[in-house]
């Protein structure tokens, strides 16, 4: 809960140039680190109407943080972290909490290329769109197709991408081109609830409602010829798969499971909380190594999930063109989290350390030269994917090297909301967003009509403002822009 | 005289949705609750009353009782497909334990008017308060 305080934030707050600001660690009681906010001036009094920079503050009295309490410039109130933060705190002697990943552990996105172009696809957008929205289970009460075993649903969580890859859904080289490989070392199946598997079951292979989506994009502008060449992107017109979503309620079971476990270490450890939901426990302890295992099985089932749609994406495009997925150049460009907390090696000053980066809507985005950047994309950089909102336009960035040193290699992962939904709903009253969509030249099929105005662009922030924020701070760089012509919402 | 409290009330958040209830007693509040938890998701007049499922919770206190309880609804609604609109509910505060039949049908894609997929309930904002009349609930939920 919100201390008692006399102190207001924007009386604190200093200005570290156009795109950086700080609030100091004597802000409020308990601060171990100052928090560091990236926006310019409008994007700042978005966020400071609510309380993410509030929640930002809080995050930095967690214990074993280092550096910053980081938040993007598409930060939003949370539950206990902002959306769009960052914080690594040290493996010695800090810890680790199911708030800093989120409910929808390891939600990500995926961007697929084709060989087509708008022209190829403009004719057949209808049926293209129809035949997405029947083999890709959205919205309440989707389900998926894939029916499993209990040993098998062990598999998946041990294993990720590679067990859908291995069972022929999608193709090798998708492995290389996911973060991690598709698969979290350490994830610990036991650790698990039954209620969590139960969820999972019926839910493998489904893409889920509110901001998740699936998108035929095209490629709308090139900023980097030479690394949007290497990602696969070509000219403008180029038709792309774009699409977002987690581990659904598997990893929401995972979270609230962990949540009532970490209430409770608080409390043992004597870790002091400004709210609740940060409720933790040491990343040493038995219950955040526990954590960490079962957050590692979510998050591998995220991955075989984004793997199993991706393969739906494919065989629903082959249905369309009567072409196979390969002759259609459809190539895995990237698949990212924005909801995980890994185990990472960073610089530390002179030192070499190991942190645990808790990225809760931001995106890791390694430069080029990073170990842990794909050999193919080694001399570039990482692909970072961040969608913006269905009536306009997301991007294809790479990480900078300043990121490794200021915000432990991450940056933005969208838009962010500025609209609730009932808002968003009244300001639109009266207007049939479907049709303002195809007048635009968008085909959008959706199970819940409402979800229209919720997810329209009204809802959210310009994307181009939050990726220019951090192009202009030297974090990621923009490479291309990509816009919808089919969009599929749950 | 004050006009009579609604039954709940949609409680407004950037990124997601809550709900602030009211009951005279409260199995009253509860249950308004979760019936403002369903109309998120539902057009609640479009839910017939085919099937009925019995549930159990448990919980510290009254907020952990009341999101134990709703996890448990939300479960059946992710696992059965099934969407709920009445709620009977008995609770013993001493024990704090609760004892609910929800009434509704399976999700049909075709007939009922569908509204968001409610992932989750958070402890941030979770409030169950005495009142004036009654009781007064406040739960956020993650969408």
């Amino acid at each position: 809960m919100p201390q008692a305080q006399t102190k207001h934030w924007r009386d604190m707050l200093q200005r570290v140039d156009a795109y950086r600001w700080e609030l100091p660690a004597d802000y409020k009681p308990g601060m171990r680190v100052p928090a560091r906010i990236y926006a310019d001036e409008a994007l700042l009094d978005i966020a400071g109407e609510e309380q993410a920079i509030e929640q930002a503050a809080n995050v930095a009295t967690l214990p074993g943080i280092v550096w910053r309490s980081l938040a993007m410039p598409d930060i939003h109130w949370g539950y206990g972290f902002p959306i769009g933060g960052v914080a690594a705190m040290s493996t010695d002697d800090g810890v680790v909490s199911p708030g800093g990943v989120g409910f929808d552990i390891n939600c990500g996105t995926r961007l697929l290329t084709t060989n087509l172009g708008e022209d190829d696809v403009r004719p057949v957008l209808k049926q293209l769109v129809d035949q997405l929205f029947r083999g890709v289970p959205a919205g309440l009460g989707g389900r998926g197709d894939l029916s499993i075993s209990s040993a098998e649903m062990d598999d998946v969580m041990r294993r990720g991408s590679a067990w859908m890859i291995d069972r022929g859904f999608g193709w090798p080289e998708d492995v290389e081109a996911t973060e991690s490989g598709g698969c979290l070392a350490g994830a610990a199946p036991d650790e698990v609830s039954t209620r969590a598997r139960q969820r999972g079951h019926v839910q493998l292979g489904t893409l889920g409602a509110g901001n998740h989506f699936l998108e035929v994009q095209v490629l709308d502008a090139v900023y980097d010829r030479a690394a949007a060449s290497r990602f696969g992107l070509s000219e403008p017109g180029q038709v792309l798969v774009f699409f977002h979503c987690g581990s659904r309620g598997f990893g929401h079971q995972v979270c609230q499971d962990y949540l009532d476990v970490m209430e409770e270490a608080s409390i043992r450890y004597g870790i002091e909380l400004p709210d609740k939901q940060l409720a933790c426990a040491p990343i040493r302890s038995p219950e955040g190594q526990r954590y960490l295992g079962a957050m590692a099985a979510a998050a591998n089932f995220a991955w075989a999930n984004r793997q199993y749609i991706a393969y739906w994406v494919r065989r629903s495009f082959e249905h369309v063109f009567h072409r196979t997925a390969q002759e259609m150049g459809m190539h895995l460009v990237y698949d990212v989290a924005h909801n995980i907390a890994k185990i990472e090696r960073h610089r530390v000053g002179d030192e070499d350390v190991e942190l645990c980066v808790h990225r809760k809507g931001a995106t890791r985005a390694f430069p080029a030269g990073h170990p842990d950047v794909p050999e193919r994309y080694r001399d570039i950089g990482q692909p970072v994917l961040i969608p913006g909102d269905m009536g306009r336009y997301s991007f294809l960035a790479i990480g900078q090297p300043l990121a490794m040193q200021e915000t432990w290699g991450s940056t933005c992962h969208g838009a962010g909301r500025i609209r609730s939904r009932h808002e968003a709903k009244r300001v639109l009253k009266g207007i049939d967003i479907q049709r303002r969509l195809a007048d635009m030249g968008i085909v959008v099929r959706c199970h819940n009509r409402s979800a229209l105005a919720e997810e329209a662009s009204e809802a959210y922030k310009d994307v181009a403002n939050v990726v220019e924020v951090l192009e202009r701070a030297g974090i990621s760089r923009n490479v291309a822009k990509m816009r919808p012509m089919g969009v599929i919402k749950g | 005289m004050a006009l009579p409290k609604p039954d709940f009330e949609i409680l407004e958040h950037t990124a997601d949705a809550g709900i602030v209830a009211h009951g005279a007693t409260l199995a009253e509040a509860f249950a308004h609750t979760a019936e403002g938890m369903y109309a998120l998701m539902v057009d609640p007049d479009g839910v017939r009353e085919l099937e009925a499922r019995e549930t159990v919770a448990s919980g510290q206190d009254l907020p952990h009782l009341l999101a134990n309880w709703l996890l448990e609804l939300l479960f059946l609604t992710e696992t059965e497909g099934l969407v709920f609109h009445r709620f009977d509910v008995d609770i013993d505060d001493t024990a704090m334990q609760l004892r609910a039949t929800a009434h509704g049908e399976p999700i049909d894609r075709d007939r009922h008017a569908l509204g968001g997929d409610i992932k989750g309930v958070t402890r941030h904002l979770l409030e169950v308060e005495r009142e004036d009349g009654g009781y007064r609930i406040r739960v956020l939920f993650d969408m």
